[in-house]
């Protein structure tokens, strides 16, 4: 019986690897631009995109037409892990990047596909996303937002909240009700619009971190163009959560990120002595980024999983995330380290949004397990 | 690369799934428990001719050479219905030190066709022997030197069906730095077969305490309804699932650079899952769970006595931080 399993890479994948990792190494900012979500922190953002753009590295996943590789999901997740060990930028770019193009290639028209996706590889759009509104939150279906139909188009009135990245982006996705008479999750249609058009009022919210990472949106019969709905009229809940799962799974959240800051973590450890009353949680918090990366090597080798086990993924990097941090932070005691205390307020977010981790773990319950509704 | 299953290798788990279902293993448990070791030595003549105690032992000595992967399916499996016997020692561990020690093809081919079952003490990870009544070959590897074992009187064990034994070495076997390598390499491949038997457990026991949940009625709703039912087995889900690639790496760098590293991590995530497993299991069934009659006690204690059983959960955490401040950052 031999066996065929390998975590071996191809030539082509150790070309791909080290060709990702000597441009960051010869680009990378040696000091971290300004806070992304400050005018500043935008600009330098942008700049940082559209320079990987130049050398094809912003969207390696997509088609070669639209400035991608064509890459496999397996070399994805290597210039992943070359890009966080790097510690390369935060993308500005990844509501678009990560949320919106996976919906566009799955349900967008060719035009809709010309039109935004090579402006988004380049960040010439950056955009935000506008799915919660202030009684809609994980019961996202409970939406009230509406988009009532006019000549050409639709418009749309209503409040989003918990917009990330909407105060300095371009444009925004989500869903609206376009008919009032059908059932909860019938009757939403999935629409795209501009942040900057006439009706739209943006107001940033200070986070907890203190930066305005998210915002809420204010429309008041906000023109949007029938070739800026995503799919169907009526469909929108569908085609949402095809973007959803899309969050929750591989895009967002790549184990690179967890396991470059594994390593930080105990490079940390051994700097502070090796304390010993720590050694469990470090060695617990590295175990777990590695196990992060391999689930996701079997998930591109096509183990075969229900859709809904990316509810599991979410769950186990946003507990992750909170962990490695926490551990970083008893490290350090009173010491001050910006990127650690950065990184952890972060960390909190994580169990709630991408669907917080309790629906995470019901959505687990129910279709993973099949315990009865 | 390719980090998933062949086809062939499901084929073998599903196999040995349906060899062991169809076998009355806890029936064959309880029996072991009290000292009577017949049915469940029928078992294990049962899995010889599935090829299952023939995996480890080398090619040359009559046995299948097999990879370390498919040592880690069929432990898994093994643990999956809670197999009593020493199933880390002589799948696993034993084969690996005669193999490395010295010549023994005679003991090598009994291992392989299952007419020999054995067992093995290596202090300091290893200090008892287990199952030492019901093998016939216990061998101590102590400091270098490998002997032949005698068993002293077994202590209590939490596992009623894994008796733990102290060894005193009765007749040198072989000495020195061959010794000590063959050692070192056998409580590794025992710490990753036992680590995939508490994977196996873990997922006997979630299985278990999903079925129950789907089925027991209280206030009127299945209790698999109650959300503070649901997240629990969801968080047992979720540590299984996440334990499992770290227990397949762990077997492919088996014999390398990494090995140390790798077997630890996943041996302490799979006891996390399994133990984890227990406690959800145990209070999702309730009072029912707490019987010997309904037999869920089985994998409980048989998890508890295998978490301890290759070096502390600590000792394993240690050695992966030893060996990434070693070799720097991987």
């Amino acid at each position: 019986m031999n066996t065929h399993m390998n975590l071996d890479l191809d030539a082509e994948a150790i070309t791909f690897r080290d060709e990702v990792r000597d441009w960051l190494a010869a680009h990378v900012p040696a000091r971290p631009l300004p806070d992304v979500d400050t005018e500043p922190g935008d600009a330098a953002h942008r700049a940082w995109e559209r320079e990987l753009a130049e050398a094809r590295l912003s969207v390696v996943s997509w088609p070669s037409a639209y400035g991608g590789r064509d890459a496999s999901p397996l070399h994805w997740l290597l210039f992943e892990e070359e890009y966080h060990a790097a510690g390369a930028p935060v993308r500005v770019g990844q509501n678009g990047l990560f949320l919106l193009a996976p919906t566009l290639f799955a349900h967008g028209t060719p035009e809709q596909r010309d039109r935004l996706l090579p402006r988004m590889a380049r960040a010439d759009d950056v955009w935000a996303q506008a799915w919660s509104e202030p009684d809609a939150g994980s019961d996202l279906a409970a939406i009230r937002s509406t988009a009532t139909r006019t000549d050409g188009g639709w418009l749309l009135s209503g409040q989003k909240t918990w917009s990330s990245r909407a105060t300095h982006a371009d444009r925004a996705f989500g869903l609206f009700r376009t008919d009032p008479a059908a059932g909860r999750h019938r009757g939403l249609t999935y629409l795209m619009f501009g942040l900057r058009t006439a009706g739209v009022t943006v107001r940033p919210i200070r986070q907890l971190g203190g930066g305005t990472g998210f915002a809420e949106i204010f429309l008041d019969g906000v023109f949007v163009p029938d070739t800026d709905v995503i799919g169907a009229a009526g469909e929108g809940w569908t085609v949402a959560m095809s973007t959803a799962s899309h969050e929750r799974g591989l895009s967002l959240r790549s184990p690179g990120r967890f396991l470059a800051t594994a390593r930080r973590l105990v490079d940390l450890w051994q700097r502070a002595g090796s304390p010993a009353e720590l050694r469990d949680r470090v060695a617990d918090a590295w175990i777990a980024a590695q196990a992060y990366r391999l689930h996701c090597f079997a998930t591109v080798s096509g183990e075969s999983r229900p859709g809904s086990a990316g509810s599991m993924t979410k769950v186990f990097w946003s507990e992750l995330d909170v962990a490695l941090h926490e551990t970083a932070l008893d490290l350090l005691g009173l010491q001050g380290d910006p990127d650690w205390l950065d990184g952890y307020l972060f960390s909190l977010a994580g169990p709630i949004y991408a669907g917080t981790n309790e629906i995470q773990r019901t959505v687990v319950a129910e279709r993973v397990l099949g315990l009865p509704r | 690369m390719r980090f998933v299953l062949s086809p062939e290798q499901h084929q073998f788990a599903s196999a040995l799934h349906e060899l062991l279902a169809a076998s009355d293993v806890p029936g064959a448990a309880r029996c072991w428990a009290a000292g009577e070791h017949g049915r469940g030595l029928a078992i294990w003549r049962d899995l010889a001719g599935l090829g299952v105690t023939a995996l480890a032992v080398p090619e040359a000595a009559g046995g299948l050479g097999a990879h370390a992967v498919d040592l880690v399916v069929a432990c898994e499996e093994l643990g999956h219905h809670a197999l009593p016997g020493p199933v880390a020692e002589s799948l696993a561990a034993v084969p690996t030190l005669l193999a490395e020690a010295g010549e023994f093809p005679d003991w090598l081919g009994g291992l392989a066709d299952g007419s020999l079952i054995a067992t093995v003490a290596a202090p300091p990870d290893v200090p008892f022997a287990a199952d030492a009544d019901a093998a016939s070959l216990v061998l101590l590897a102590e400091a270098g030197t490998l002997y032949l074992g005698k068993p002293g009187d077994p202590q209590r064990s939490l596992d009623e069906t894994r008796r733990l034994f102290p060894v005193l070495g009765a007749e040198v076997l072989g000495t020195g730095p061959p010794v000590s390598r063959a050692t070192s390499r056998a409580l590794g491949l025992g710490t990753l077969a036992g680590s995939a038997q508490l994977l196996g457990a873990g997922r006997a026991l979630l299985e278990m305490a999903v079925r129950y949940a789907g089925q027991r009625v209280q206030f009127g709703r299945r209790i698999g309804q109650f959300q503070a039912v649901q997240h629990q087995l969801a968080d047992v889900a979720i540590a299984l699932e996440f334990a499992r690639p770290l227990l397949y790496a762990a077997a492919l760098s088996a014999g390398g650079p990494a090995a140390d590293r790798d077997t630890s991590a996943a041996r302490v995530a799979c006891a996390e899952a399994a133990h984890r497993a227990t406690r959800t299991a145990l209070q999702v069934h309730g009072a029912i769970g707490y019987t010997q009659e309904y037999g869920l006690d089985l994998w409980i204690t048989k998890v508890r006595a295998l978490i301890p059983a290759w070096g502390s959960q600590s000792a394993h955490r240690a050695r992966v931080l030893a060996a990434l401040t070693q070799d720097g950052a991987r």
